[in-house]
């Protein structure tokens, strides 16, 4: 079993009005096996935390760890974390001039895995996870998400978290801009990597719907760079009837230490 | 864009990259309007543009000329002089299967100037100052099964050298010739080619010289009728390089393909040109140049000409460039220049795009485990084989691929 620990974590960016704190201390334990959601308004600080796992240059960190199983991920470069264990499915994945998905794929299994995948087997497999997912064949020749729409886009990340097999995922906000049969496809690729593999899932979203097809394990709900709430699965419910309406006053509240840290 | 978009990248068989700016059309009969340019000034047709064997016609380009206003005029003093070669300043060797026929051609012997007529300065001085033009003649009927590769080696530096050399592919000939440049010097290097009736040629101009050259050459093409031409230019190495790649045709049925790749670094002026004259009736063109850019200072410059003239009934013509560009600093210039006289022809189209690798890309590929170094070889290296795998000489693909990665290697150091 792995865990992946994050501890009182400060990120701030750069802005044209100067620095900004975007988290005021998070602190979080994963560990494979588990679904964890993080939910909350937008601007909440969700899709921060999610690029700063991963280690995007934009954000920095001011303060506070992120471990996985003790090594301090934050000394790690963004190829290195990749090959830690980490995969981030993207909001809004790029399209890379000049290569296609058959090379990018087995590019980076091959970085990942250390050693270059069996051509035989790893062509099956493409096919295959391309197959459950409802890619099309032709997609492999195309360049990396070139001209694909929204959705195949987000499918394609999902491709990718099947076959290069990651001790934890982050899915950030994998859930907007698809159609209902969209989020179903997506979500059976998640819950197939879940029970194939031993992985450690964080999906943060902003609406409880990809929740009916993805059962957390526990649900946090994030308000102004902060944990507000922490639950079971009942809490995603909740937010479901009520909103995030009523941390409004709680967000208040909740910038309060952070300013008095400041 | 519209699907007219689309068709142009299904017939040139070239993807659009992503994120780039694109500007682009496709021009059909119902909507032809004659001088279509995208330069920044007005110009002149370029059938206007004087050709001639005398240097007097001539005089010295101070730079603000339209057809020297991208180059460095100023550094090219040394080759743009009415000046005969340095004694031992390049050593060319040629080497080739047993069917082709070396000969020399002094000036006014055929073929030698019948196609080759100098289009500016640096190539009227280098004809004027070639003695014996170099002849390469594939037999009628000849098929070769090795290419012929002529090696030329600049010996130092700042030293003058002049080279003219004629190719010519008898009818119904199949051959491929490359002319290989390394080594060092000040070289004006002119190019003449004949593609007898039916015969297939391809000429491979590689430009490996080393980061002190400056090289200007002027490469004509004569396409019979029914023959395939295809011209690719490579260059990755000099610090000056500017080549005109210029095709006409002699013979319907004909089809002219030209080709380049280049990589600029830091402090490396490349430009290419290329003109297509459709002269006659019923040819095909296509141009397509890629180059990818990295370092201050990087400069490229890419200006193709078609012109499409009245009696061309039924040209069916494309052209294309696409740039790269990899680090902040660079500048590369696209200038395609359409001008159509008459309004029965299959089609006409061009496209020019400029992008970036940015850290996003970049970003995307690393957290995918990929690193750095690897990462942007595999972006440049998709984006400029295109080009290399259309050589189909297996070992010098290698050999380019390879030092596609070395300029690639030259900036992570």
């Amino acid at each position: 079993m792995s865990t992946l620990e994050i501890k009182d974590l400060h990120v701030s960016i750069e802005t044209e009005q100067g620095t900004k704190e975007i988290l005021k201390g998070v602190s979080l334990t994963i560990r494979t096996g588990e679904t964890h959601a993080i939910m909350g308004p937008n601007g909440s600080g969700k899709s921060t935390l999610a690029s700063t796992i991963a280690g995007h240059p934009r954000y920095t960190v001011t303060g506070g760890s992120i471990t996985l199983d003790g090594e301090d991920v934050l000394e790690m470069s963004v190829d290195e974390r990749a090959r830690a264990g980490v995969f981030l499915a993207m909001q809004y994945p790029v399209e890379v001039p000049g290569v296609t998905m058959t090379n990018f794929l087995r590019t980076a299994k091959t970085a990942i895995d250390g050693e270059a995948p069996k051509l035989r087997t790893w062509t099956k497999d493409v096919k295959d996870a391309m197959g459950k997912l409802r890619i099309d064949a032709d997609f492999a020749q195309r360049n990396v998400n070139e001209g694909f729409s929204g959705g195949e886009k987000k499918r394609v990340e999902i491709l990718q978290l099947e076959l290069f097999k990651p001790k934890f995922a982050v899915l950030d906000e994998t859930d907007s801009g698809l159609d209902v049969d969209a989020l179903k496809i997506v979500s059976e690729g998640v819950n197939r990597a879940h029970s194939e593999g031993n992985m450690g899932t964080l999906l943060i979203t902003h609406y409880t719907r990809i929740l009916r097809y993805i059962k957390p394990d526990f649900v946090h709900v994030f308000v102004d760079g902060q944990v507000v709430e922490e639950g079971g699965p009942e809490l995603a419910d909740r937010l479901e009837e009520e909103g995030y309406d009523r941390y409004a006053k709680g967000a208040g509240t909740a910038a309060a230490p952070a300013a008095a840290q400041a | 864009m519209t699907a007219e978009a689309t068709t142009e990248k299904a017939r040139i068989g070239a993807p659009s990259i992503a994120g780039f700016t694109e500007e682009g059309e496709h021009l059909v009969a119902s909507k032809v309007d004659r001088h279509h340019s995208h330069g920044t000034q007005v110009m002149a047709s370029r059938a206007e543009r004087i050709t001639s064997h005398d240097v007097a016609d001539f005089a010295l380009p101070n730079g603000r000329e339209e057809e020297w206003r991208f180059t460095p005029v100023r550094e090219l003093a040394n080759l743009l002089s009415d000046t005969p070669s340095d004694a031992g300043a390049l050593g060319v060797t040629v080497e080739g299967p047993d069917s082709f026929v070396q000969g020399a051609l002094r000036a006014g012997e055929a073929p030698r100037g019948a196609t080759l007529v100098p289009a500016d300065r640096a190539a009227v001085v280098a004809s004027a100052n070639v003695e014996e033009a170099q002849l390469i003649r594939i037999p009628a009927d000849a098929e070769l099964d090795q290419p012929v590769r002529v090696v030329i080696t600049g010996n130092g530096a700042g030293r003058r050298t002049n080279t003219h050399h004629v190719i010519e592919a008898g009818a119904n000939s199949r051959a491929v010739v490359i002319l290989e440049h390394d080594g060092s010097a000040d070289h004006n290097g002119n190019v003449e080619v004949f593609v007898r009736e039916g015969a297939h040629l391809t000429v491979v101009s590689v430009q490996l010289w080393e980061d002190d050259a400056r090289h200007l050459a002027q490469h004509d093409a004569e396409v019979s009728k029914d023959a395939v031409y295809k011209h690719i230019a490579v260059t990755l190495g000099g610090k000056i390089v500017r080549l005109n790649s210029n095709v006409r045709f002699a013979g319907e049925g004909a089809d002219a393909e030209l080709l380049g790749l280049y990589f600029a670094d830091a402090g490396q002026h490349l430009e290419h040109r290329s003109f297509v004259d459709h002269n006659l009736a019923n040819c095909k063109s296509n141009v397509l140049y890629k180059g990818a850019l990295q370092g201050k200072g990087a400069h490229t410059v890419w200006v193709g000409d078609v012109l499409i003239q009245k009696q061309a009934e039924g040209t069916d013509s494309y052209e294309k460039n696409q740039n790269l560009v990899l680090t902040d600093g660079c500048r590369a210039d696209s200038v395609p220049n359409l001008e159509i006289e008459t309004g029965l022809i299959e089609g006409a189209g061009h496209a020019s795009a400029t992008g970036r690798f940015d850290d996003e890309h970049l970003f995307y590929l690393m957290a995918r485990g990929i690193p750095e170094d690897v990462a942007r070889r595999l972006v440049v290296r998709g984006f400029l084989n295109e080009i290399i795998q259309q050589i189909k000489v297996p070992a010098l693909e290698e050999r380019l691929t390879e030092a596609v990665e070395r300029e690639l290697a030259a900036t992570e150091n």
